[in-house]
């Protein structure tokens, strides 16, 4: 199709530009216009091709799984992410092919939402540091992928694991790919979301389902903070406070909003045209192109000016100063607080969870419950990195404001201390690696903080390699030693699995930051310096040093629990349990795991997924790391093994073993990836000593100056300038810590020989207690904001049955009581009234009929009682 | 079609006659049932088929253009006009409530083929009690639902509401659950009550519109407002009586009217401020907007009025609840959106603060609540509480964005609602009982449903890619620009919604199974005809909400810039 | 001597209807009651005879009404005692307080 045919011509337009395009990234600070960029067609497929294998193993995959075996569901899975990253070399073919002014692709599918001010659309880009992150993803997502085709080989939910893994690396490329707000939120939440459902993979296990609420929900906690930021910034842009000089309405006008007619650039001086020939109602035809295709304007020389949530748009008005808007909101304030400062802490509150920084870091530690290959690819090389990305991707904003970026290095320094320290004291292989991401997204933080972007943004490549490499080598052992997680039972695996062991080996000295030798160094350096030479881009200068003795200590805490683990696990003798115990119990895993062909699996995976079925209290426990009893799992791998046996002619039971090559092969790979990334960032001052050019400047700071140019002038100017001398002698300085760190590991932890760790956890067994719980702070969260919560739900849910409702039902029984009464006062007032009358009739008639005795001589009485009584009446007429 | 939003309104009432006709031939049962299933399919059906036409046909480009009027003249003494017609707002509803109209029909049919031994004879399922007469019922309600949303001329507006009640009553009443008979009372006479007070105001503004000194006043105090009114041929004096007059359909004059569209007109040319302030300074305008805003709060519902809900919908059978989450709750907010709004601006503008402030209550309050309910169906209920405060604070932020995400939660909260309600259904057939505490694990057993359920719940719990957030996030976002601290407490409930509903995903379906439900069947073909279109919709709508948008944006952006006065 | 004048008379009938009254009314017995019916009877035949006699008509008036009135007391002591014999046979006594069964 013609994207094959775009390829050829691509690189020969490479070839042709390549060579200026180093130079021009230099001069690019000067002449800071809007950006330039190119429409292309194609980015779309890059996010597309892992949404198609997530549908289709999300609605087929059970079915294939079943009908083929598991190889064709990892044939889609990984073909998925093999052709995104083709057209991610694609497209990274074209960018070097341009001038480093215009790398800047978009490709505009269509118009999601307009409604008012709101204009967001479905629309890709991508520039230098977008590609970066693009490559990284779907190079090291790819991989993991390969990797957990062998990781997962066993487990019945094989399927759903790679839809997940699909719809992840889906998510992660809008995140990095959207080029607005919008689309980077949808990737935002949906990595989250992926996070939750891998996590959550063995949700069997009620403990892993938690982990992965925790972490979602922590994640919103941190959403809360980001949109909030969000909206700060787009009604100050524009909105409806822009003619306001605070940014809160005066009560009167609060409920006229902004004038519906609002055009843009109907505001005075808020139209910027790089050449006087542009007239204004050019501009006007601009902005009508705008709205018809809102990829079409800016190409044109018009800066639109206004609220928007496109990251383009957004960097044209904050860095062309003739705009006005950057100088506008300077000015504004927000109840007192300026308003940049704000916006940027807030939109960090977002990046803090994101990217478990302080105080919302508690999630990652948890999160380990999900498989090793998810912790390597979600939890430590790419979606924790967002919030460093966002930063950086922001670098134009948050750049504007010294107290934001004083938060972020301070909070980035902290957290890295912080972590580091809990670090030093865990058993878990997995949780050592947890806190050292969390430590080392410090790290970032304080580099993306301090303004040296391009260092953060390296570290966070480097820390993709190592620590992707480290996490699946834990896993790798973790697989061989069955399922085990806690060091203190591994030890001396260097002979059982020595490629691993190589791996693991190459990684520790990469992130320990050994000179030279290691990616590691030279991030982490940088960042250091960096962070030493800030200057006046913390609000004191004295903080950068600080920051530096901060980020300095860590540094020698990294080599020291980097090189713990690693004696720990692979050096001495080995303390696991051996044999009888694991035998039953890893013997189904064998046969996938050690040809590590899946060939052999479809019989088995369909057996293996009945028995899901008729052993459900065993299903669970048959996945690795899901840490169950393994008599239980042996059980039934028995019943429903038939190539069992194949598995016992491997025989070394329990003893630890070598994973299988598609593991391997893709640690070997990712430890050539470490070695390989020394390359982008090499030392500028070792370059000028070796007089070598293209090391004047390193490669990735000169390929991502196009992204940083806008805050790039603000930055140096606010810096400290310490001067070469300084730079040589911190570099010695942390050369020195990470040797330290490594000695004093080795003396504690190799071959297991020294009883000084055991002795100085006796000597402050309180202090030990703390670090090695935590500090507590989850039990400190769980006890105030959750059962706050919790109680105040339940009451509220009280108050509303009760007050509510019963204030309803009050009401009913009150009209129910008035209508009795007037029951009342109808039956026995009116009714009352007629009946008595008539009784009272029928009373009298039974009063007189008593006269009428028939008795003759009763009437004869009368009679003559009344002859006497007439008698006398006449006598007395007379 | 000229009469399209006749057939419409009416095609139900066809099925209606058809069931009753049948009750006179002789049929035993079973034939009679499925007699009466078939026609409810058929007409729910046709009226879904016409409303998708009625969005093919209908012309969203132009603003303020009512479209496919009908009108014609219904009883002459009080000028009551048989008025129908559509713009952008209303279509949208009209398309909803045919779609959920013909899901939730669906949804009454027997949920299992021919064997049914998951029925308990003492507890028969509501689908196999008193058929014909559900089935009228449902079709009652439905012409009741579609004759709301077209209806221009008040007192329509009024009959249809109350045409809505009454099936509704005894659909709980009847086919309900344990405590039906309180449930229903307490629907009825909440919901009546509103009325009563929506029908005061309807009258009093109807008498209004003829008082001649009062159209005088407005000439003298407001000339130019007048003479708009008269150019656009709204007001004319009338030859006989030299009075003004309105036009009714057939030429002659009306000396008073029941035209929303008129009295819109008249309101914002300030007619009704005018009338002087009584019963201690309250203005007419802002007593009769207390008055209709309470009946349309009622049916938000809006927090104090709301606890009607909760137990209607536990009561409810699936497909009730279906579409009084799904359009039930949604007239309240179109009720304002067409009367409050547009007739009453002033008014509106003096009491958005207090709707923000109960938005914001309705918002907060509900998800606090929700989480901690123990039944998933009361859950759910309270949850669209919560969920449609959004409408409310989007309608009295008064920003574009603010109202467009608010009518435009009306259509993705008709969408994700419906199947919220269809999915406890779906468990609630085969369990028995709703209570969450009751299950676990269960997502071993129903892989299907387990997706679904997470499906809905992601949607309804505002995960980007998905229908909720866009309304959400519309509404927040123009909320921001005049109440920033109202939305930042609106925001809070981003973290709560997530907390109950991953919570209840918990409990229900992970962790270890319940060896109880070890054998529950997972959904049915009958349960994916009503599952799957919705979901496709919660995604499309996530993705692409301009399609609804385009539709709504025209017509409420004019509507707000008519009650702004701009 | 004396010649005995109307007054005379007239006592003596006033004598006999106060005793045929008296009878009547304290007598339980249908018989006695007759009997007193009967001197009241004689009362009145011997008011009669004596206002005929003192009166200076020609005409025997008097005399014809008191030969009605025997023959009248004859007439209704027979068809009285038949009715005391009718209450005899079905009351077993003639003690007319118990005859009340008309009140009823």
């Amino acid at each position: 199709m013609e994207i094959l045919s775009q390829v050829k011509d691509l690189v020969l337009l490479a070839a042709q530009h390549g060579a200026e395009g180093a130079g021009e990234a230099l001069k690019h600070a000067e002449e800071l216009g809007p950006q330039k960029f190119v429409t292309v067609g194609y980015l779309w497929l890059i996010p597309f091709f892992p949404l198609l294998g997530f549908a289709t193993n999300a609605f087929a995959g059970h079915w294939i799984q079943r009908r083929f075996g598991k190889k064709y569901v990892s044939y889609i899975a990984v073909g998925a992410m093999v052709l995104s990253f083709a057209v991610a070399m694609v497209a990274l073919i074209q960018m070097l092919g341009l001038p480093p002014s215009d790398r800047y692709m978009v490709n505009f599918l269509w118009n999601m939402i307009t409604a008012g001010d709101i204009q967001a659309n479905l629309s890709f880009s991508l520039d230098p540091l977008s590609m970066m992150m693009t490559l990284i993803i779907t190079f090291i997502g790819g991989l993991i992928h390969w990797y957990s085709t062998g990781y997962m080989a066993d487990d019945p939910g094989y399927w759903r694991f790679f839809c997940y893994l699909n719809l992840f690396v889906f998510s992660m490329l809008l995140l990095v790919m959207g080029d607005n707000f919008v689309l980077m939120f949808f990737g935002w939440e949906g990595v989250g979301l992926c996070s939750y459902l891998l996590i959550g993979f063995w949700y069997e296990d009620i403990e892993k389902a938690k982990a992965a609420v925790k972490a979602f929900v922590t994640n919103r906690v941190g959403d809360f903070g980001f949109v909030l930021g969000l909206f700060l910034l787009f009604w100050a842009l524009g909105g409806s406070w822009v003619e306001r000089a605070n940014v809160i309405p005066p009560r009167e006008t609060r409920w006229a909003t902004a004038d519906p007619n609002y055009k843009p650039q109907a505001q005075s001086g808020t139209f910027y045209e790089k050449d006087p020939s542009l007239s204004p109602s050019k501009a006007a035809t601009t902005w009508e192109n705008y709205r018809r295709d809102p990829a079409s304007s800016a190409s044109k020389g018009g800066i639109r000016v206004g609220p928007t949530f496109t990251f383009r748009e957004l960097r044209d008005q904050l860095a062309v100063d003739a705009t006005g808007v950057r100088s506008r909101l300077t000015g504004m304030t927000f109840f007192g607080i300026p308003l940049l400062a704000l916006i940027g802490i807030l939109l960090f509150v977002g990046a803090t969870a994101k990217s478990a920084q302080i105080p919302l870091y508690v999630w990652l530690p948890d999160a380990m419950a999900g498989p090793t290959p998810v912790s390597a690819l979600i939890h430590a090389a790419t979606m924790v990195t967002a919030g460093v990305y966002m930063v950086a991707r922001l670098n134009f904003l948050f750049a504007l404001s010294t107290a934001a970026m004083t938060v972020i290095a301070l909070t980035g320094a902290a957290t890295a201390m912080f972590a580091a320290t809990i670090g030093f004291v865990q058993n878990d292989i997995k949780k050592v690696l947890a806190y050292s991401t969390v430590s080392q997204l410090g790290f970032m933080f304080i580099g993306v903080g301090v303004g040296a972007y391009w260092a953060g943004v390296y570290h966070l490549l480097t820390h993709a390699f190592f620590k992707a490499c480290l996490f699946l080598g834990s896993g790798s052992v973790i697989l061989g030693c069955h399922h085990e997680q806690d060091m203190r039972k591994m030890g001396g695996l260097k002979r059982f699995m020595p490629l691993t062991a190589k791996t693991y080996l190459y990684a520790c000295i990469a992130i320990a930051g050994f000179p030279i030798v290691s990616n590691g160094f030279f991030s982490k350096d940088e960042i250091l310096w960096k962070a030493f030479d800030s200057g006046s881009n913390m609000l004191d200068p004295s903080i950068g040093k600080l920051i530096w003795v901060v980020g300095w200590l860590t540094a020698c805490g990294t080599s020291f629990y980097m090189w713990r683990s690693y004696y720990m696990t692979f050096t001495g003798e080995y303390r696991g349990a051996r044999g009888e115990a694991h035998l039953g119990g890893h013997a189904p895993l064998l046969p996938a795991l050690v040809t590590g062909s899946l060939a052999s699996l479809p019989s088995s995976s369909v057996d293996a997924h009945r028995a899901s079925t008729d052993f459900p209290q065993v299903r669970g426990m048959r996945h690795p790391d899901s840490g169950a009893d393994p008599h239980a799992a042996g059980a039934a791998g028995h019943a429903d093994h038939p190539d069992h046996k194949a598995a016992e002619g491997h025989g070394h039971g329990g003893m630890p073993h070598e994973s299988p090559t598609s593991m391997t092969y893709v640690l070997v790979t990712l430890a050539i990836g470490c070695a390989a990334t020394i390359v982008l960032g090499f030392w500028a001052p070792l370059g000028h000593l070796l007089h070598i050019d293209w090391m004047q400047e390193p490669m990735l700071e000169r390929w991502l100056s196009p992204t940083f140019a806008p805050s790039r002038e603000l930055v140096e100017s606010r810096g400290a300038a310490s001067g070469t001398f300084w730079e040589w002698l911190l570099m010695f300085a942390s050369i020195g810590v990470a040797f330290a760190g490594w000695l004093i590991a080795r003396a504690f932890y190799k071959d297991a020989k020294s009883t000084v760790p055991e002795k100085l956890a006796a000597a402050f067994p309180g202090l030990y207690r703390v670090v090695y719980n935590k500090y507590y702070v989850d039990e400190l969260y769980q006890a105030t904001v959750l059962r706050g919560t919790s109680i105040l739900a339940k009451a509220l849910a009280v108050f509303d049955n009760v007050v509510i409702d019963g204030i309803v039902n009050a009401v009913a029984v009150a009209g129910r009581f008035v209508a009795n009464i007037d029951g009342a006062i109808d039956k026995y007032l009116v009714d009352g009234a007629v009946n008595a009358l008539a009784e009272g009739i029928v009373e009298l008639g039974g009063r007189f009929r008593r006269l009428q005795t028939g008795r003759i001589q009763n009437y004869l009485y009368a009679a003559v009682l009344g002859a006497l009584l007439v008698i006398g009446i006449n006598f007395l007429v007379h | 079609m000229d009469h399209l939003l006749s057939y419409i309104i009416f095609a139900p009432i066809a099925g209606v006659i058809a069931i009753g006709a049948s009750l006179a031939v002789p049929m035993d049962k079973p034939q009679r049932d499925q007699f009466s299933r078939w026609v409810a399919l058929i007409c729910a059906g046709v009226a879904f088929v016409l409303g998708l036409y009625l969005w093919v046909v209908y012309d969203g480009s132009t603003a303020g253009k009512i479209q496919f009027i009908e009108r014609a003249t219904w009883i002459p003494s009080l000028h009551i006009e048989y008025f129908v017609g559509v713009d952008g707002i209303s279509v949208s509803m009209v398309i909803l409530s045919t779609l959920i109209s013909f899901i939730a029909t669906i949804a009454s049919m027997p949920w299992w083929r021919g064997k049914d031994e998951h029925d308990d004879p003492e507890h028969p399922h509501f689908s196999v009690v008193k058929v014909p007469g559900y089935m009228i019922m449902l079709l009652i309600l439905q012409t009741g639902m579609s004759g709301t949303f077209a209806a221009l001329d008040m007192f329509l507006f009024f009959v249809f509401w109350e045409v809505m009640l009454l099936p509704m009553y005894f659909l709980i009443g009847i086919w309900g659950g344990p405590r039906k008979e309180y449930a229903a009372i307490k629907f009825f006479l909440y919901t009546l009550a509103g009325s009563v007070l929506l029908l005061l105001a309807i009258l009093a503004l109807y008498y209004r519109t003829g008082d001649q000194a009062l159209l005088q006043r407005l000439a003298t105090v407001n000339p130019e407002a007048f003479r708009r009114l008269v150019d656009a041929g709204t007001l004319a004096m009338d030859p006989q009586s030299h009075a003004w007059a309105y036009r009714m359909a057939e030429g002659g004059f009306a000396s008073n009217t029941f035209n929303m569209l008129t009295m819109a007109k008249l309101g914002q040319a300030g007619l009704f401020d005018l009338v002087g302030p009584f019963l201690a300074g309250i203005t007419f305008a802002k007593l009769m907007w207390i008055f209709m805003f309470i009946a349309f709060a009622v049916k938000v519902p809006m927090v104090p009025l709301h606890t009607w809900l909760p137990d209607a919908h536990v009561e409810a059978p699936t497909p009730i609840s279906v579409i009084l989450a799904g359009i039930l709750l949604k007239m309240g907010i179109y009720g304002m959106l067409r009367m409050n709004w547009p007739i009453l601006p002033a008014a509106t503008a003096s009491f958005a603060p207090a709707v923000s402030a109960f938005g914001v209550i309705n918002i907060v309050y509900a998800a606090m609540v929700t989480l901690a309910q123990t039944d998933l169906k009361k859950l759910i209920a309270y949850s669209s509480v919560s969920h449609m405060g959004f409408s409310l604070l989007g309608m009295a932020s008064m920003t574009e964005s603010g109202m467009s995400g608010a009518v435009l939660n009306l259509f993705t909260h008709g969408i994700i609602s419906p199947m919220l309600f269809l999915i406890v259904g779906v468990i609630y057939d085969r369990a028995h009982h709703r209570e969450i505490e009751g299950f676990g694990g269960i997502a071993k057993v129903v892989p299907e449903y387990t997706a679904l359920m997470g499906l809905a719940f992601f949607a309804s719990l505002g995960l980007p890619g998905l229908a909720g957030f866009i309304s959400e996030f519309l509404v927040l976002n123009g909320a921001f620009a005049n109440l920033p601290w109202h939305t930042a407490l609106s925001a809070v409930s981003v973290i709560i919604t997530a907390a109950y509903y991953l919570w209840t995903i918990q409990r229900v379906f992970l962790g270890n199974l319940n060896p109880k439900y070890a054998h529950l069947p997972d959904v049915n073909w009958r349960e994916r005809l009503t599952l799957y279109p919705l979901g496709a919709l919660a995604i499309l709508f996530g993705f692409y909400p301009n399609v609804m948008l385009r539709l709504i944006n025209t017509d409420l952006f004019a509507l707000v810039r008519s009650v702004k006065g701009v | 001597m004396l010649a005995p004048g109307l007054p005379h008379f007239l006592i003596v009938g006033a004598v006999l209807f106060a005793f045929g009254t008296y009878t009547v009314v304290t007598r339980t017995n249908a018989v006695g009651i007759l009997m007193g019916v009967e001197l009241i009877l004689n009362a009145a035949n011997v008011n009669f005879v004596a206002f005929n006699r003192f009166n200076p008509s020609p005409l025997l008036t008097g005399q014809v009404f008191s030969i009605f009135v025997i023959v009248l007391a004859a007439a209704e002591a027979a068809v009285a005692l038949a009715i005391v014999l009718a209450i005899f046979m079905t009351a077993k006594t003639i003690d007319a307080t118990q005859a009340d069964t008309l009140k009823e």
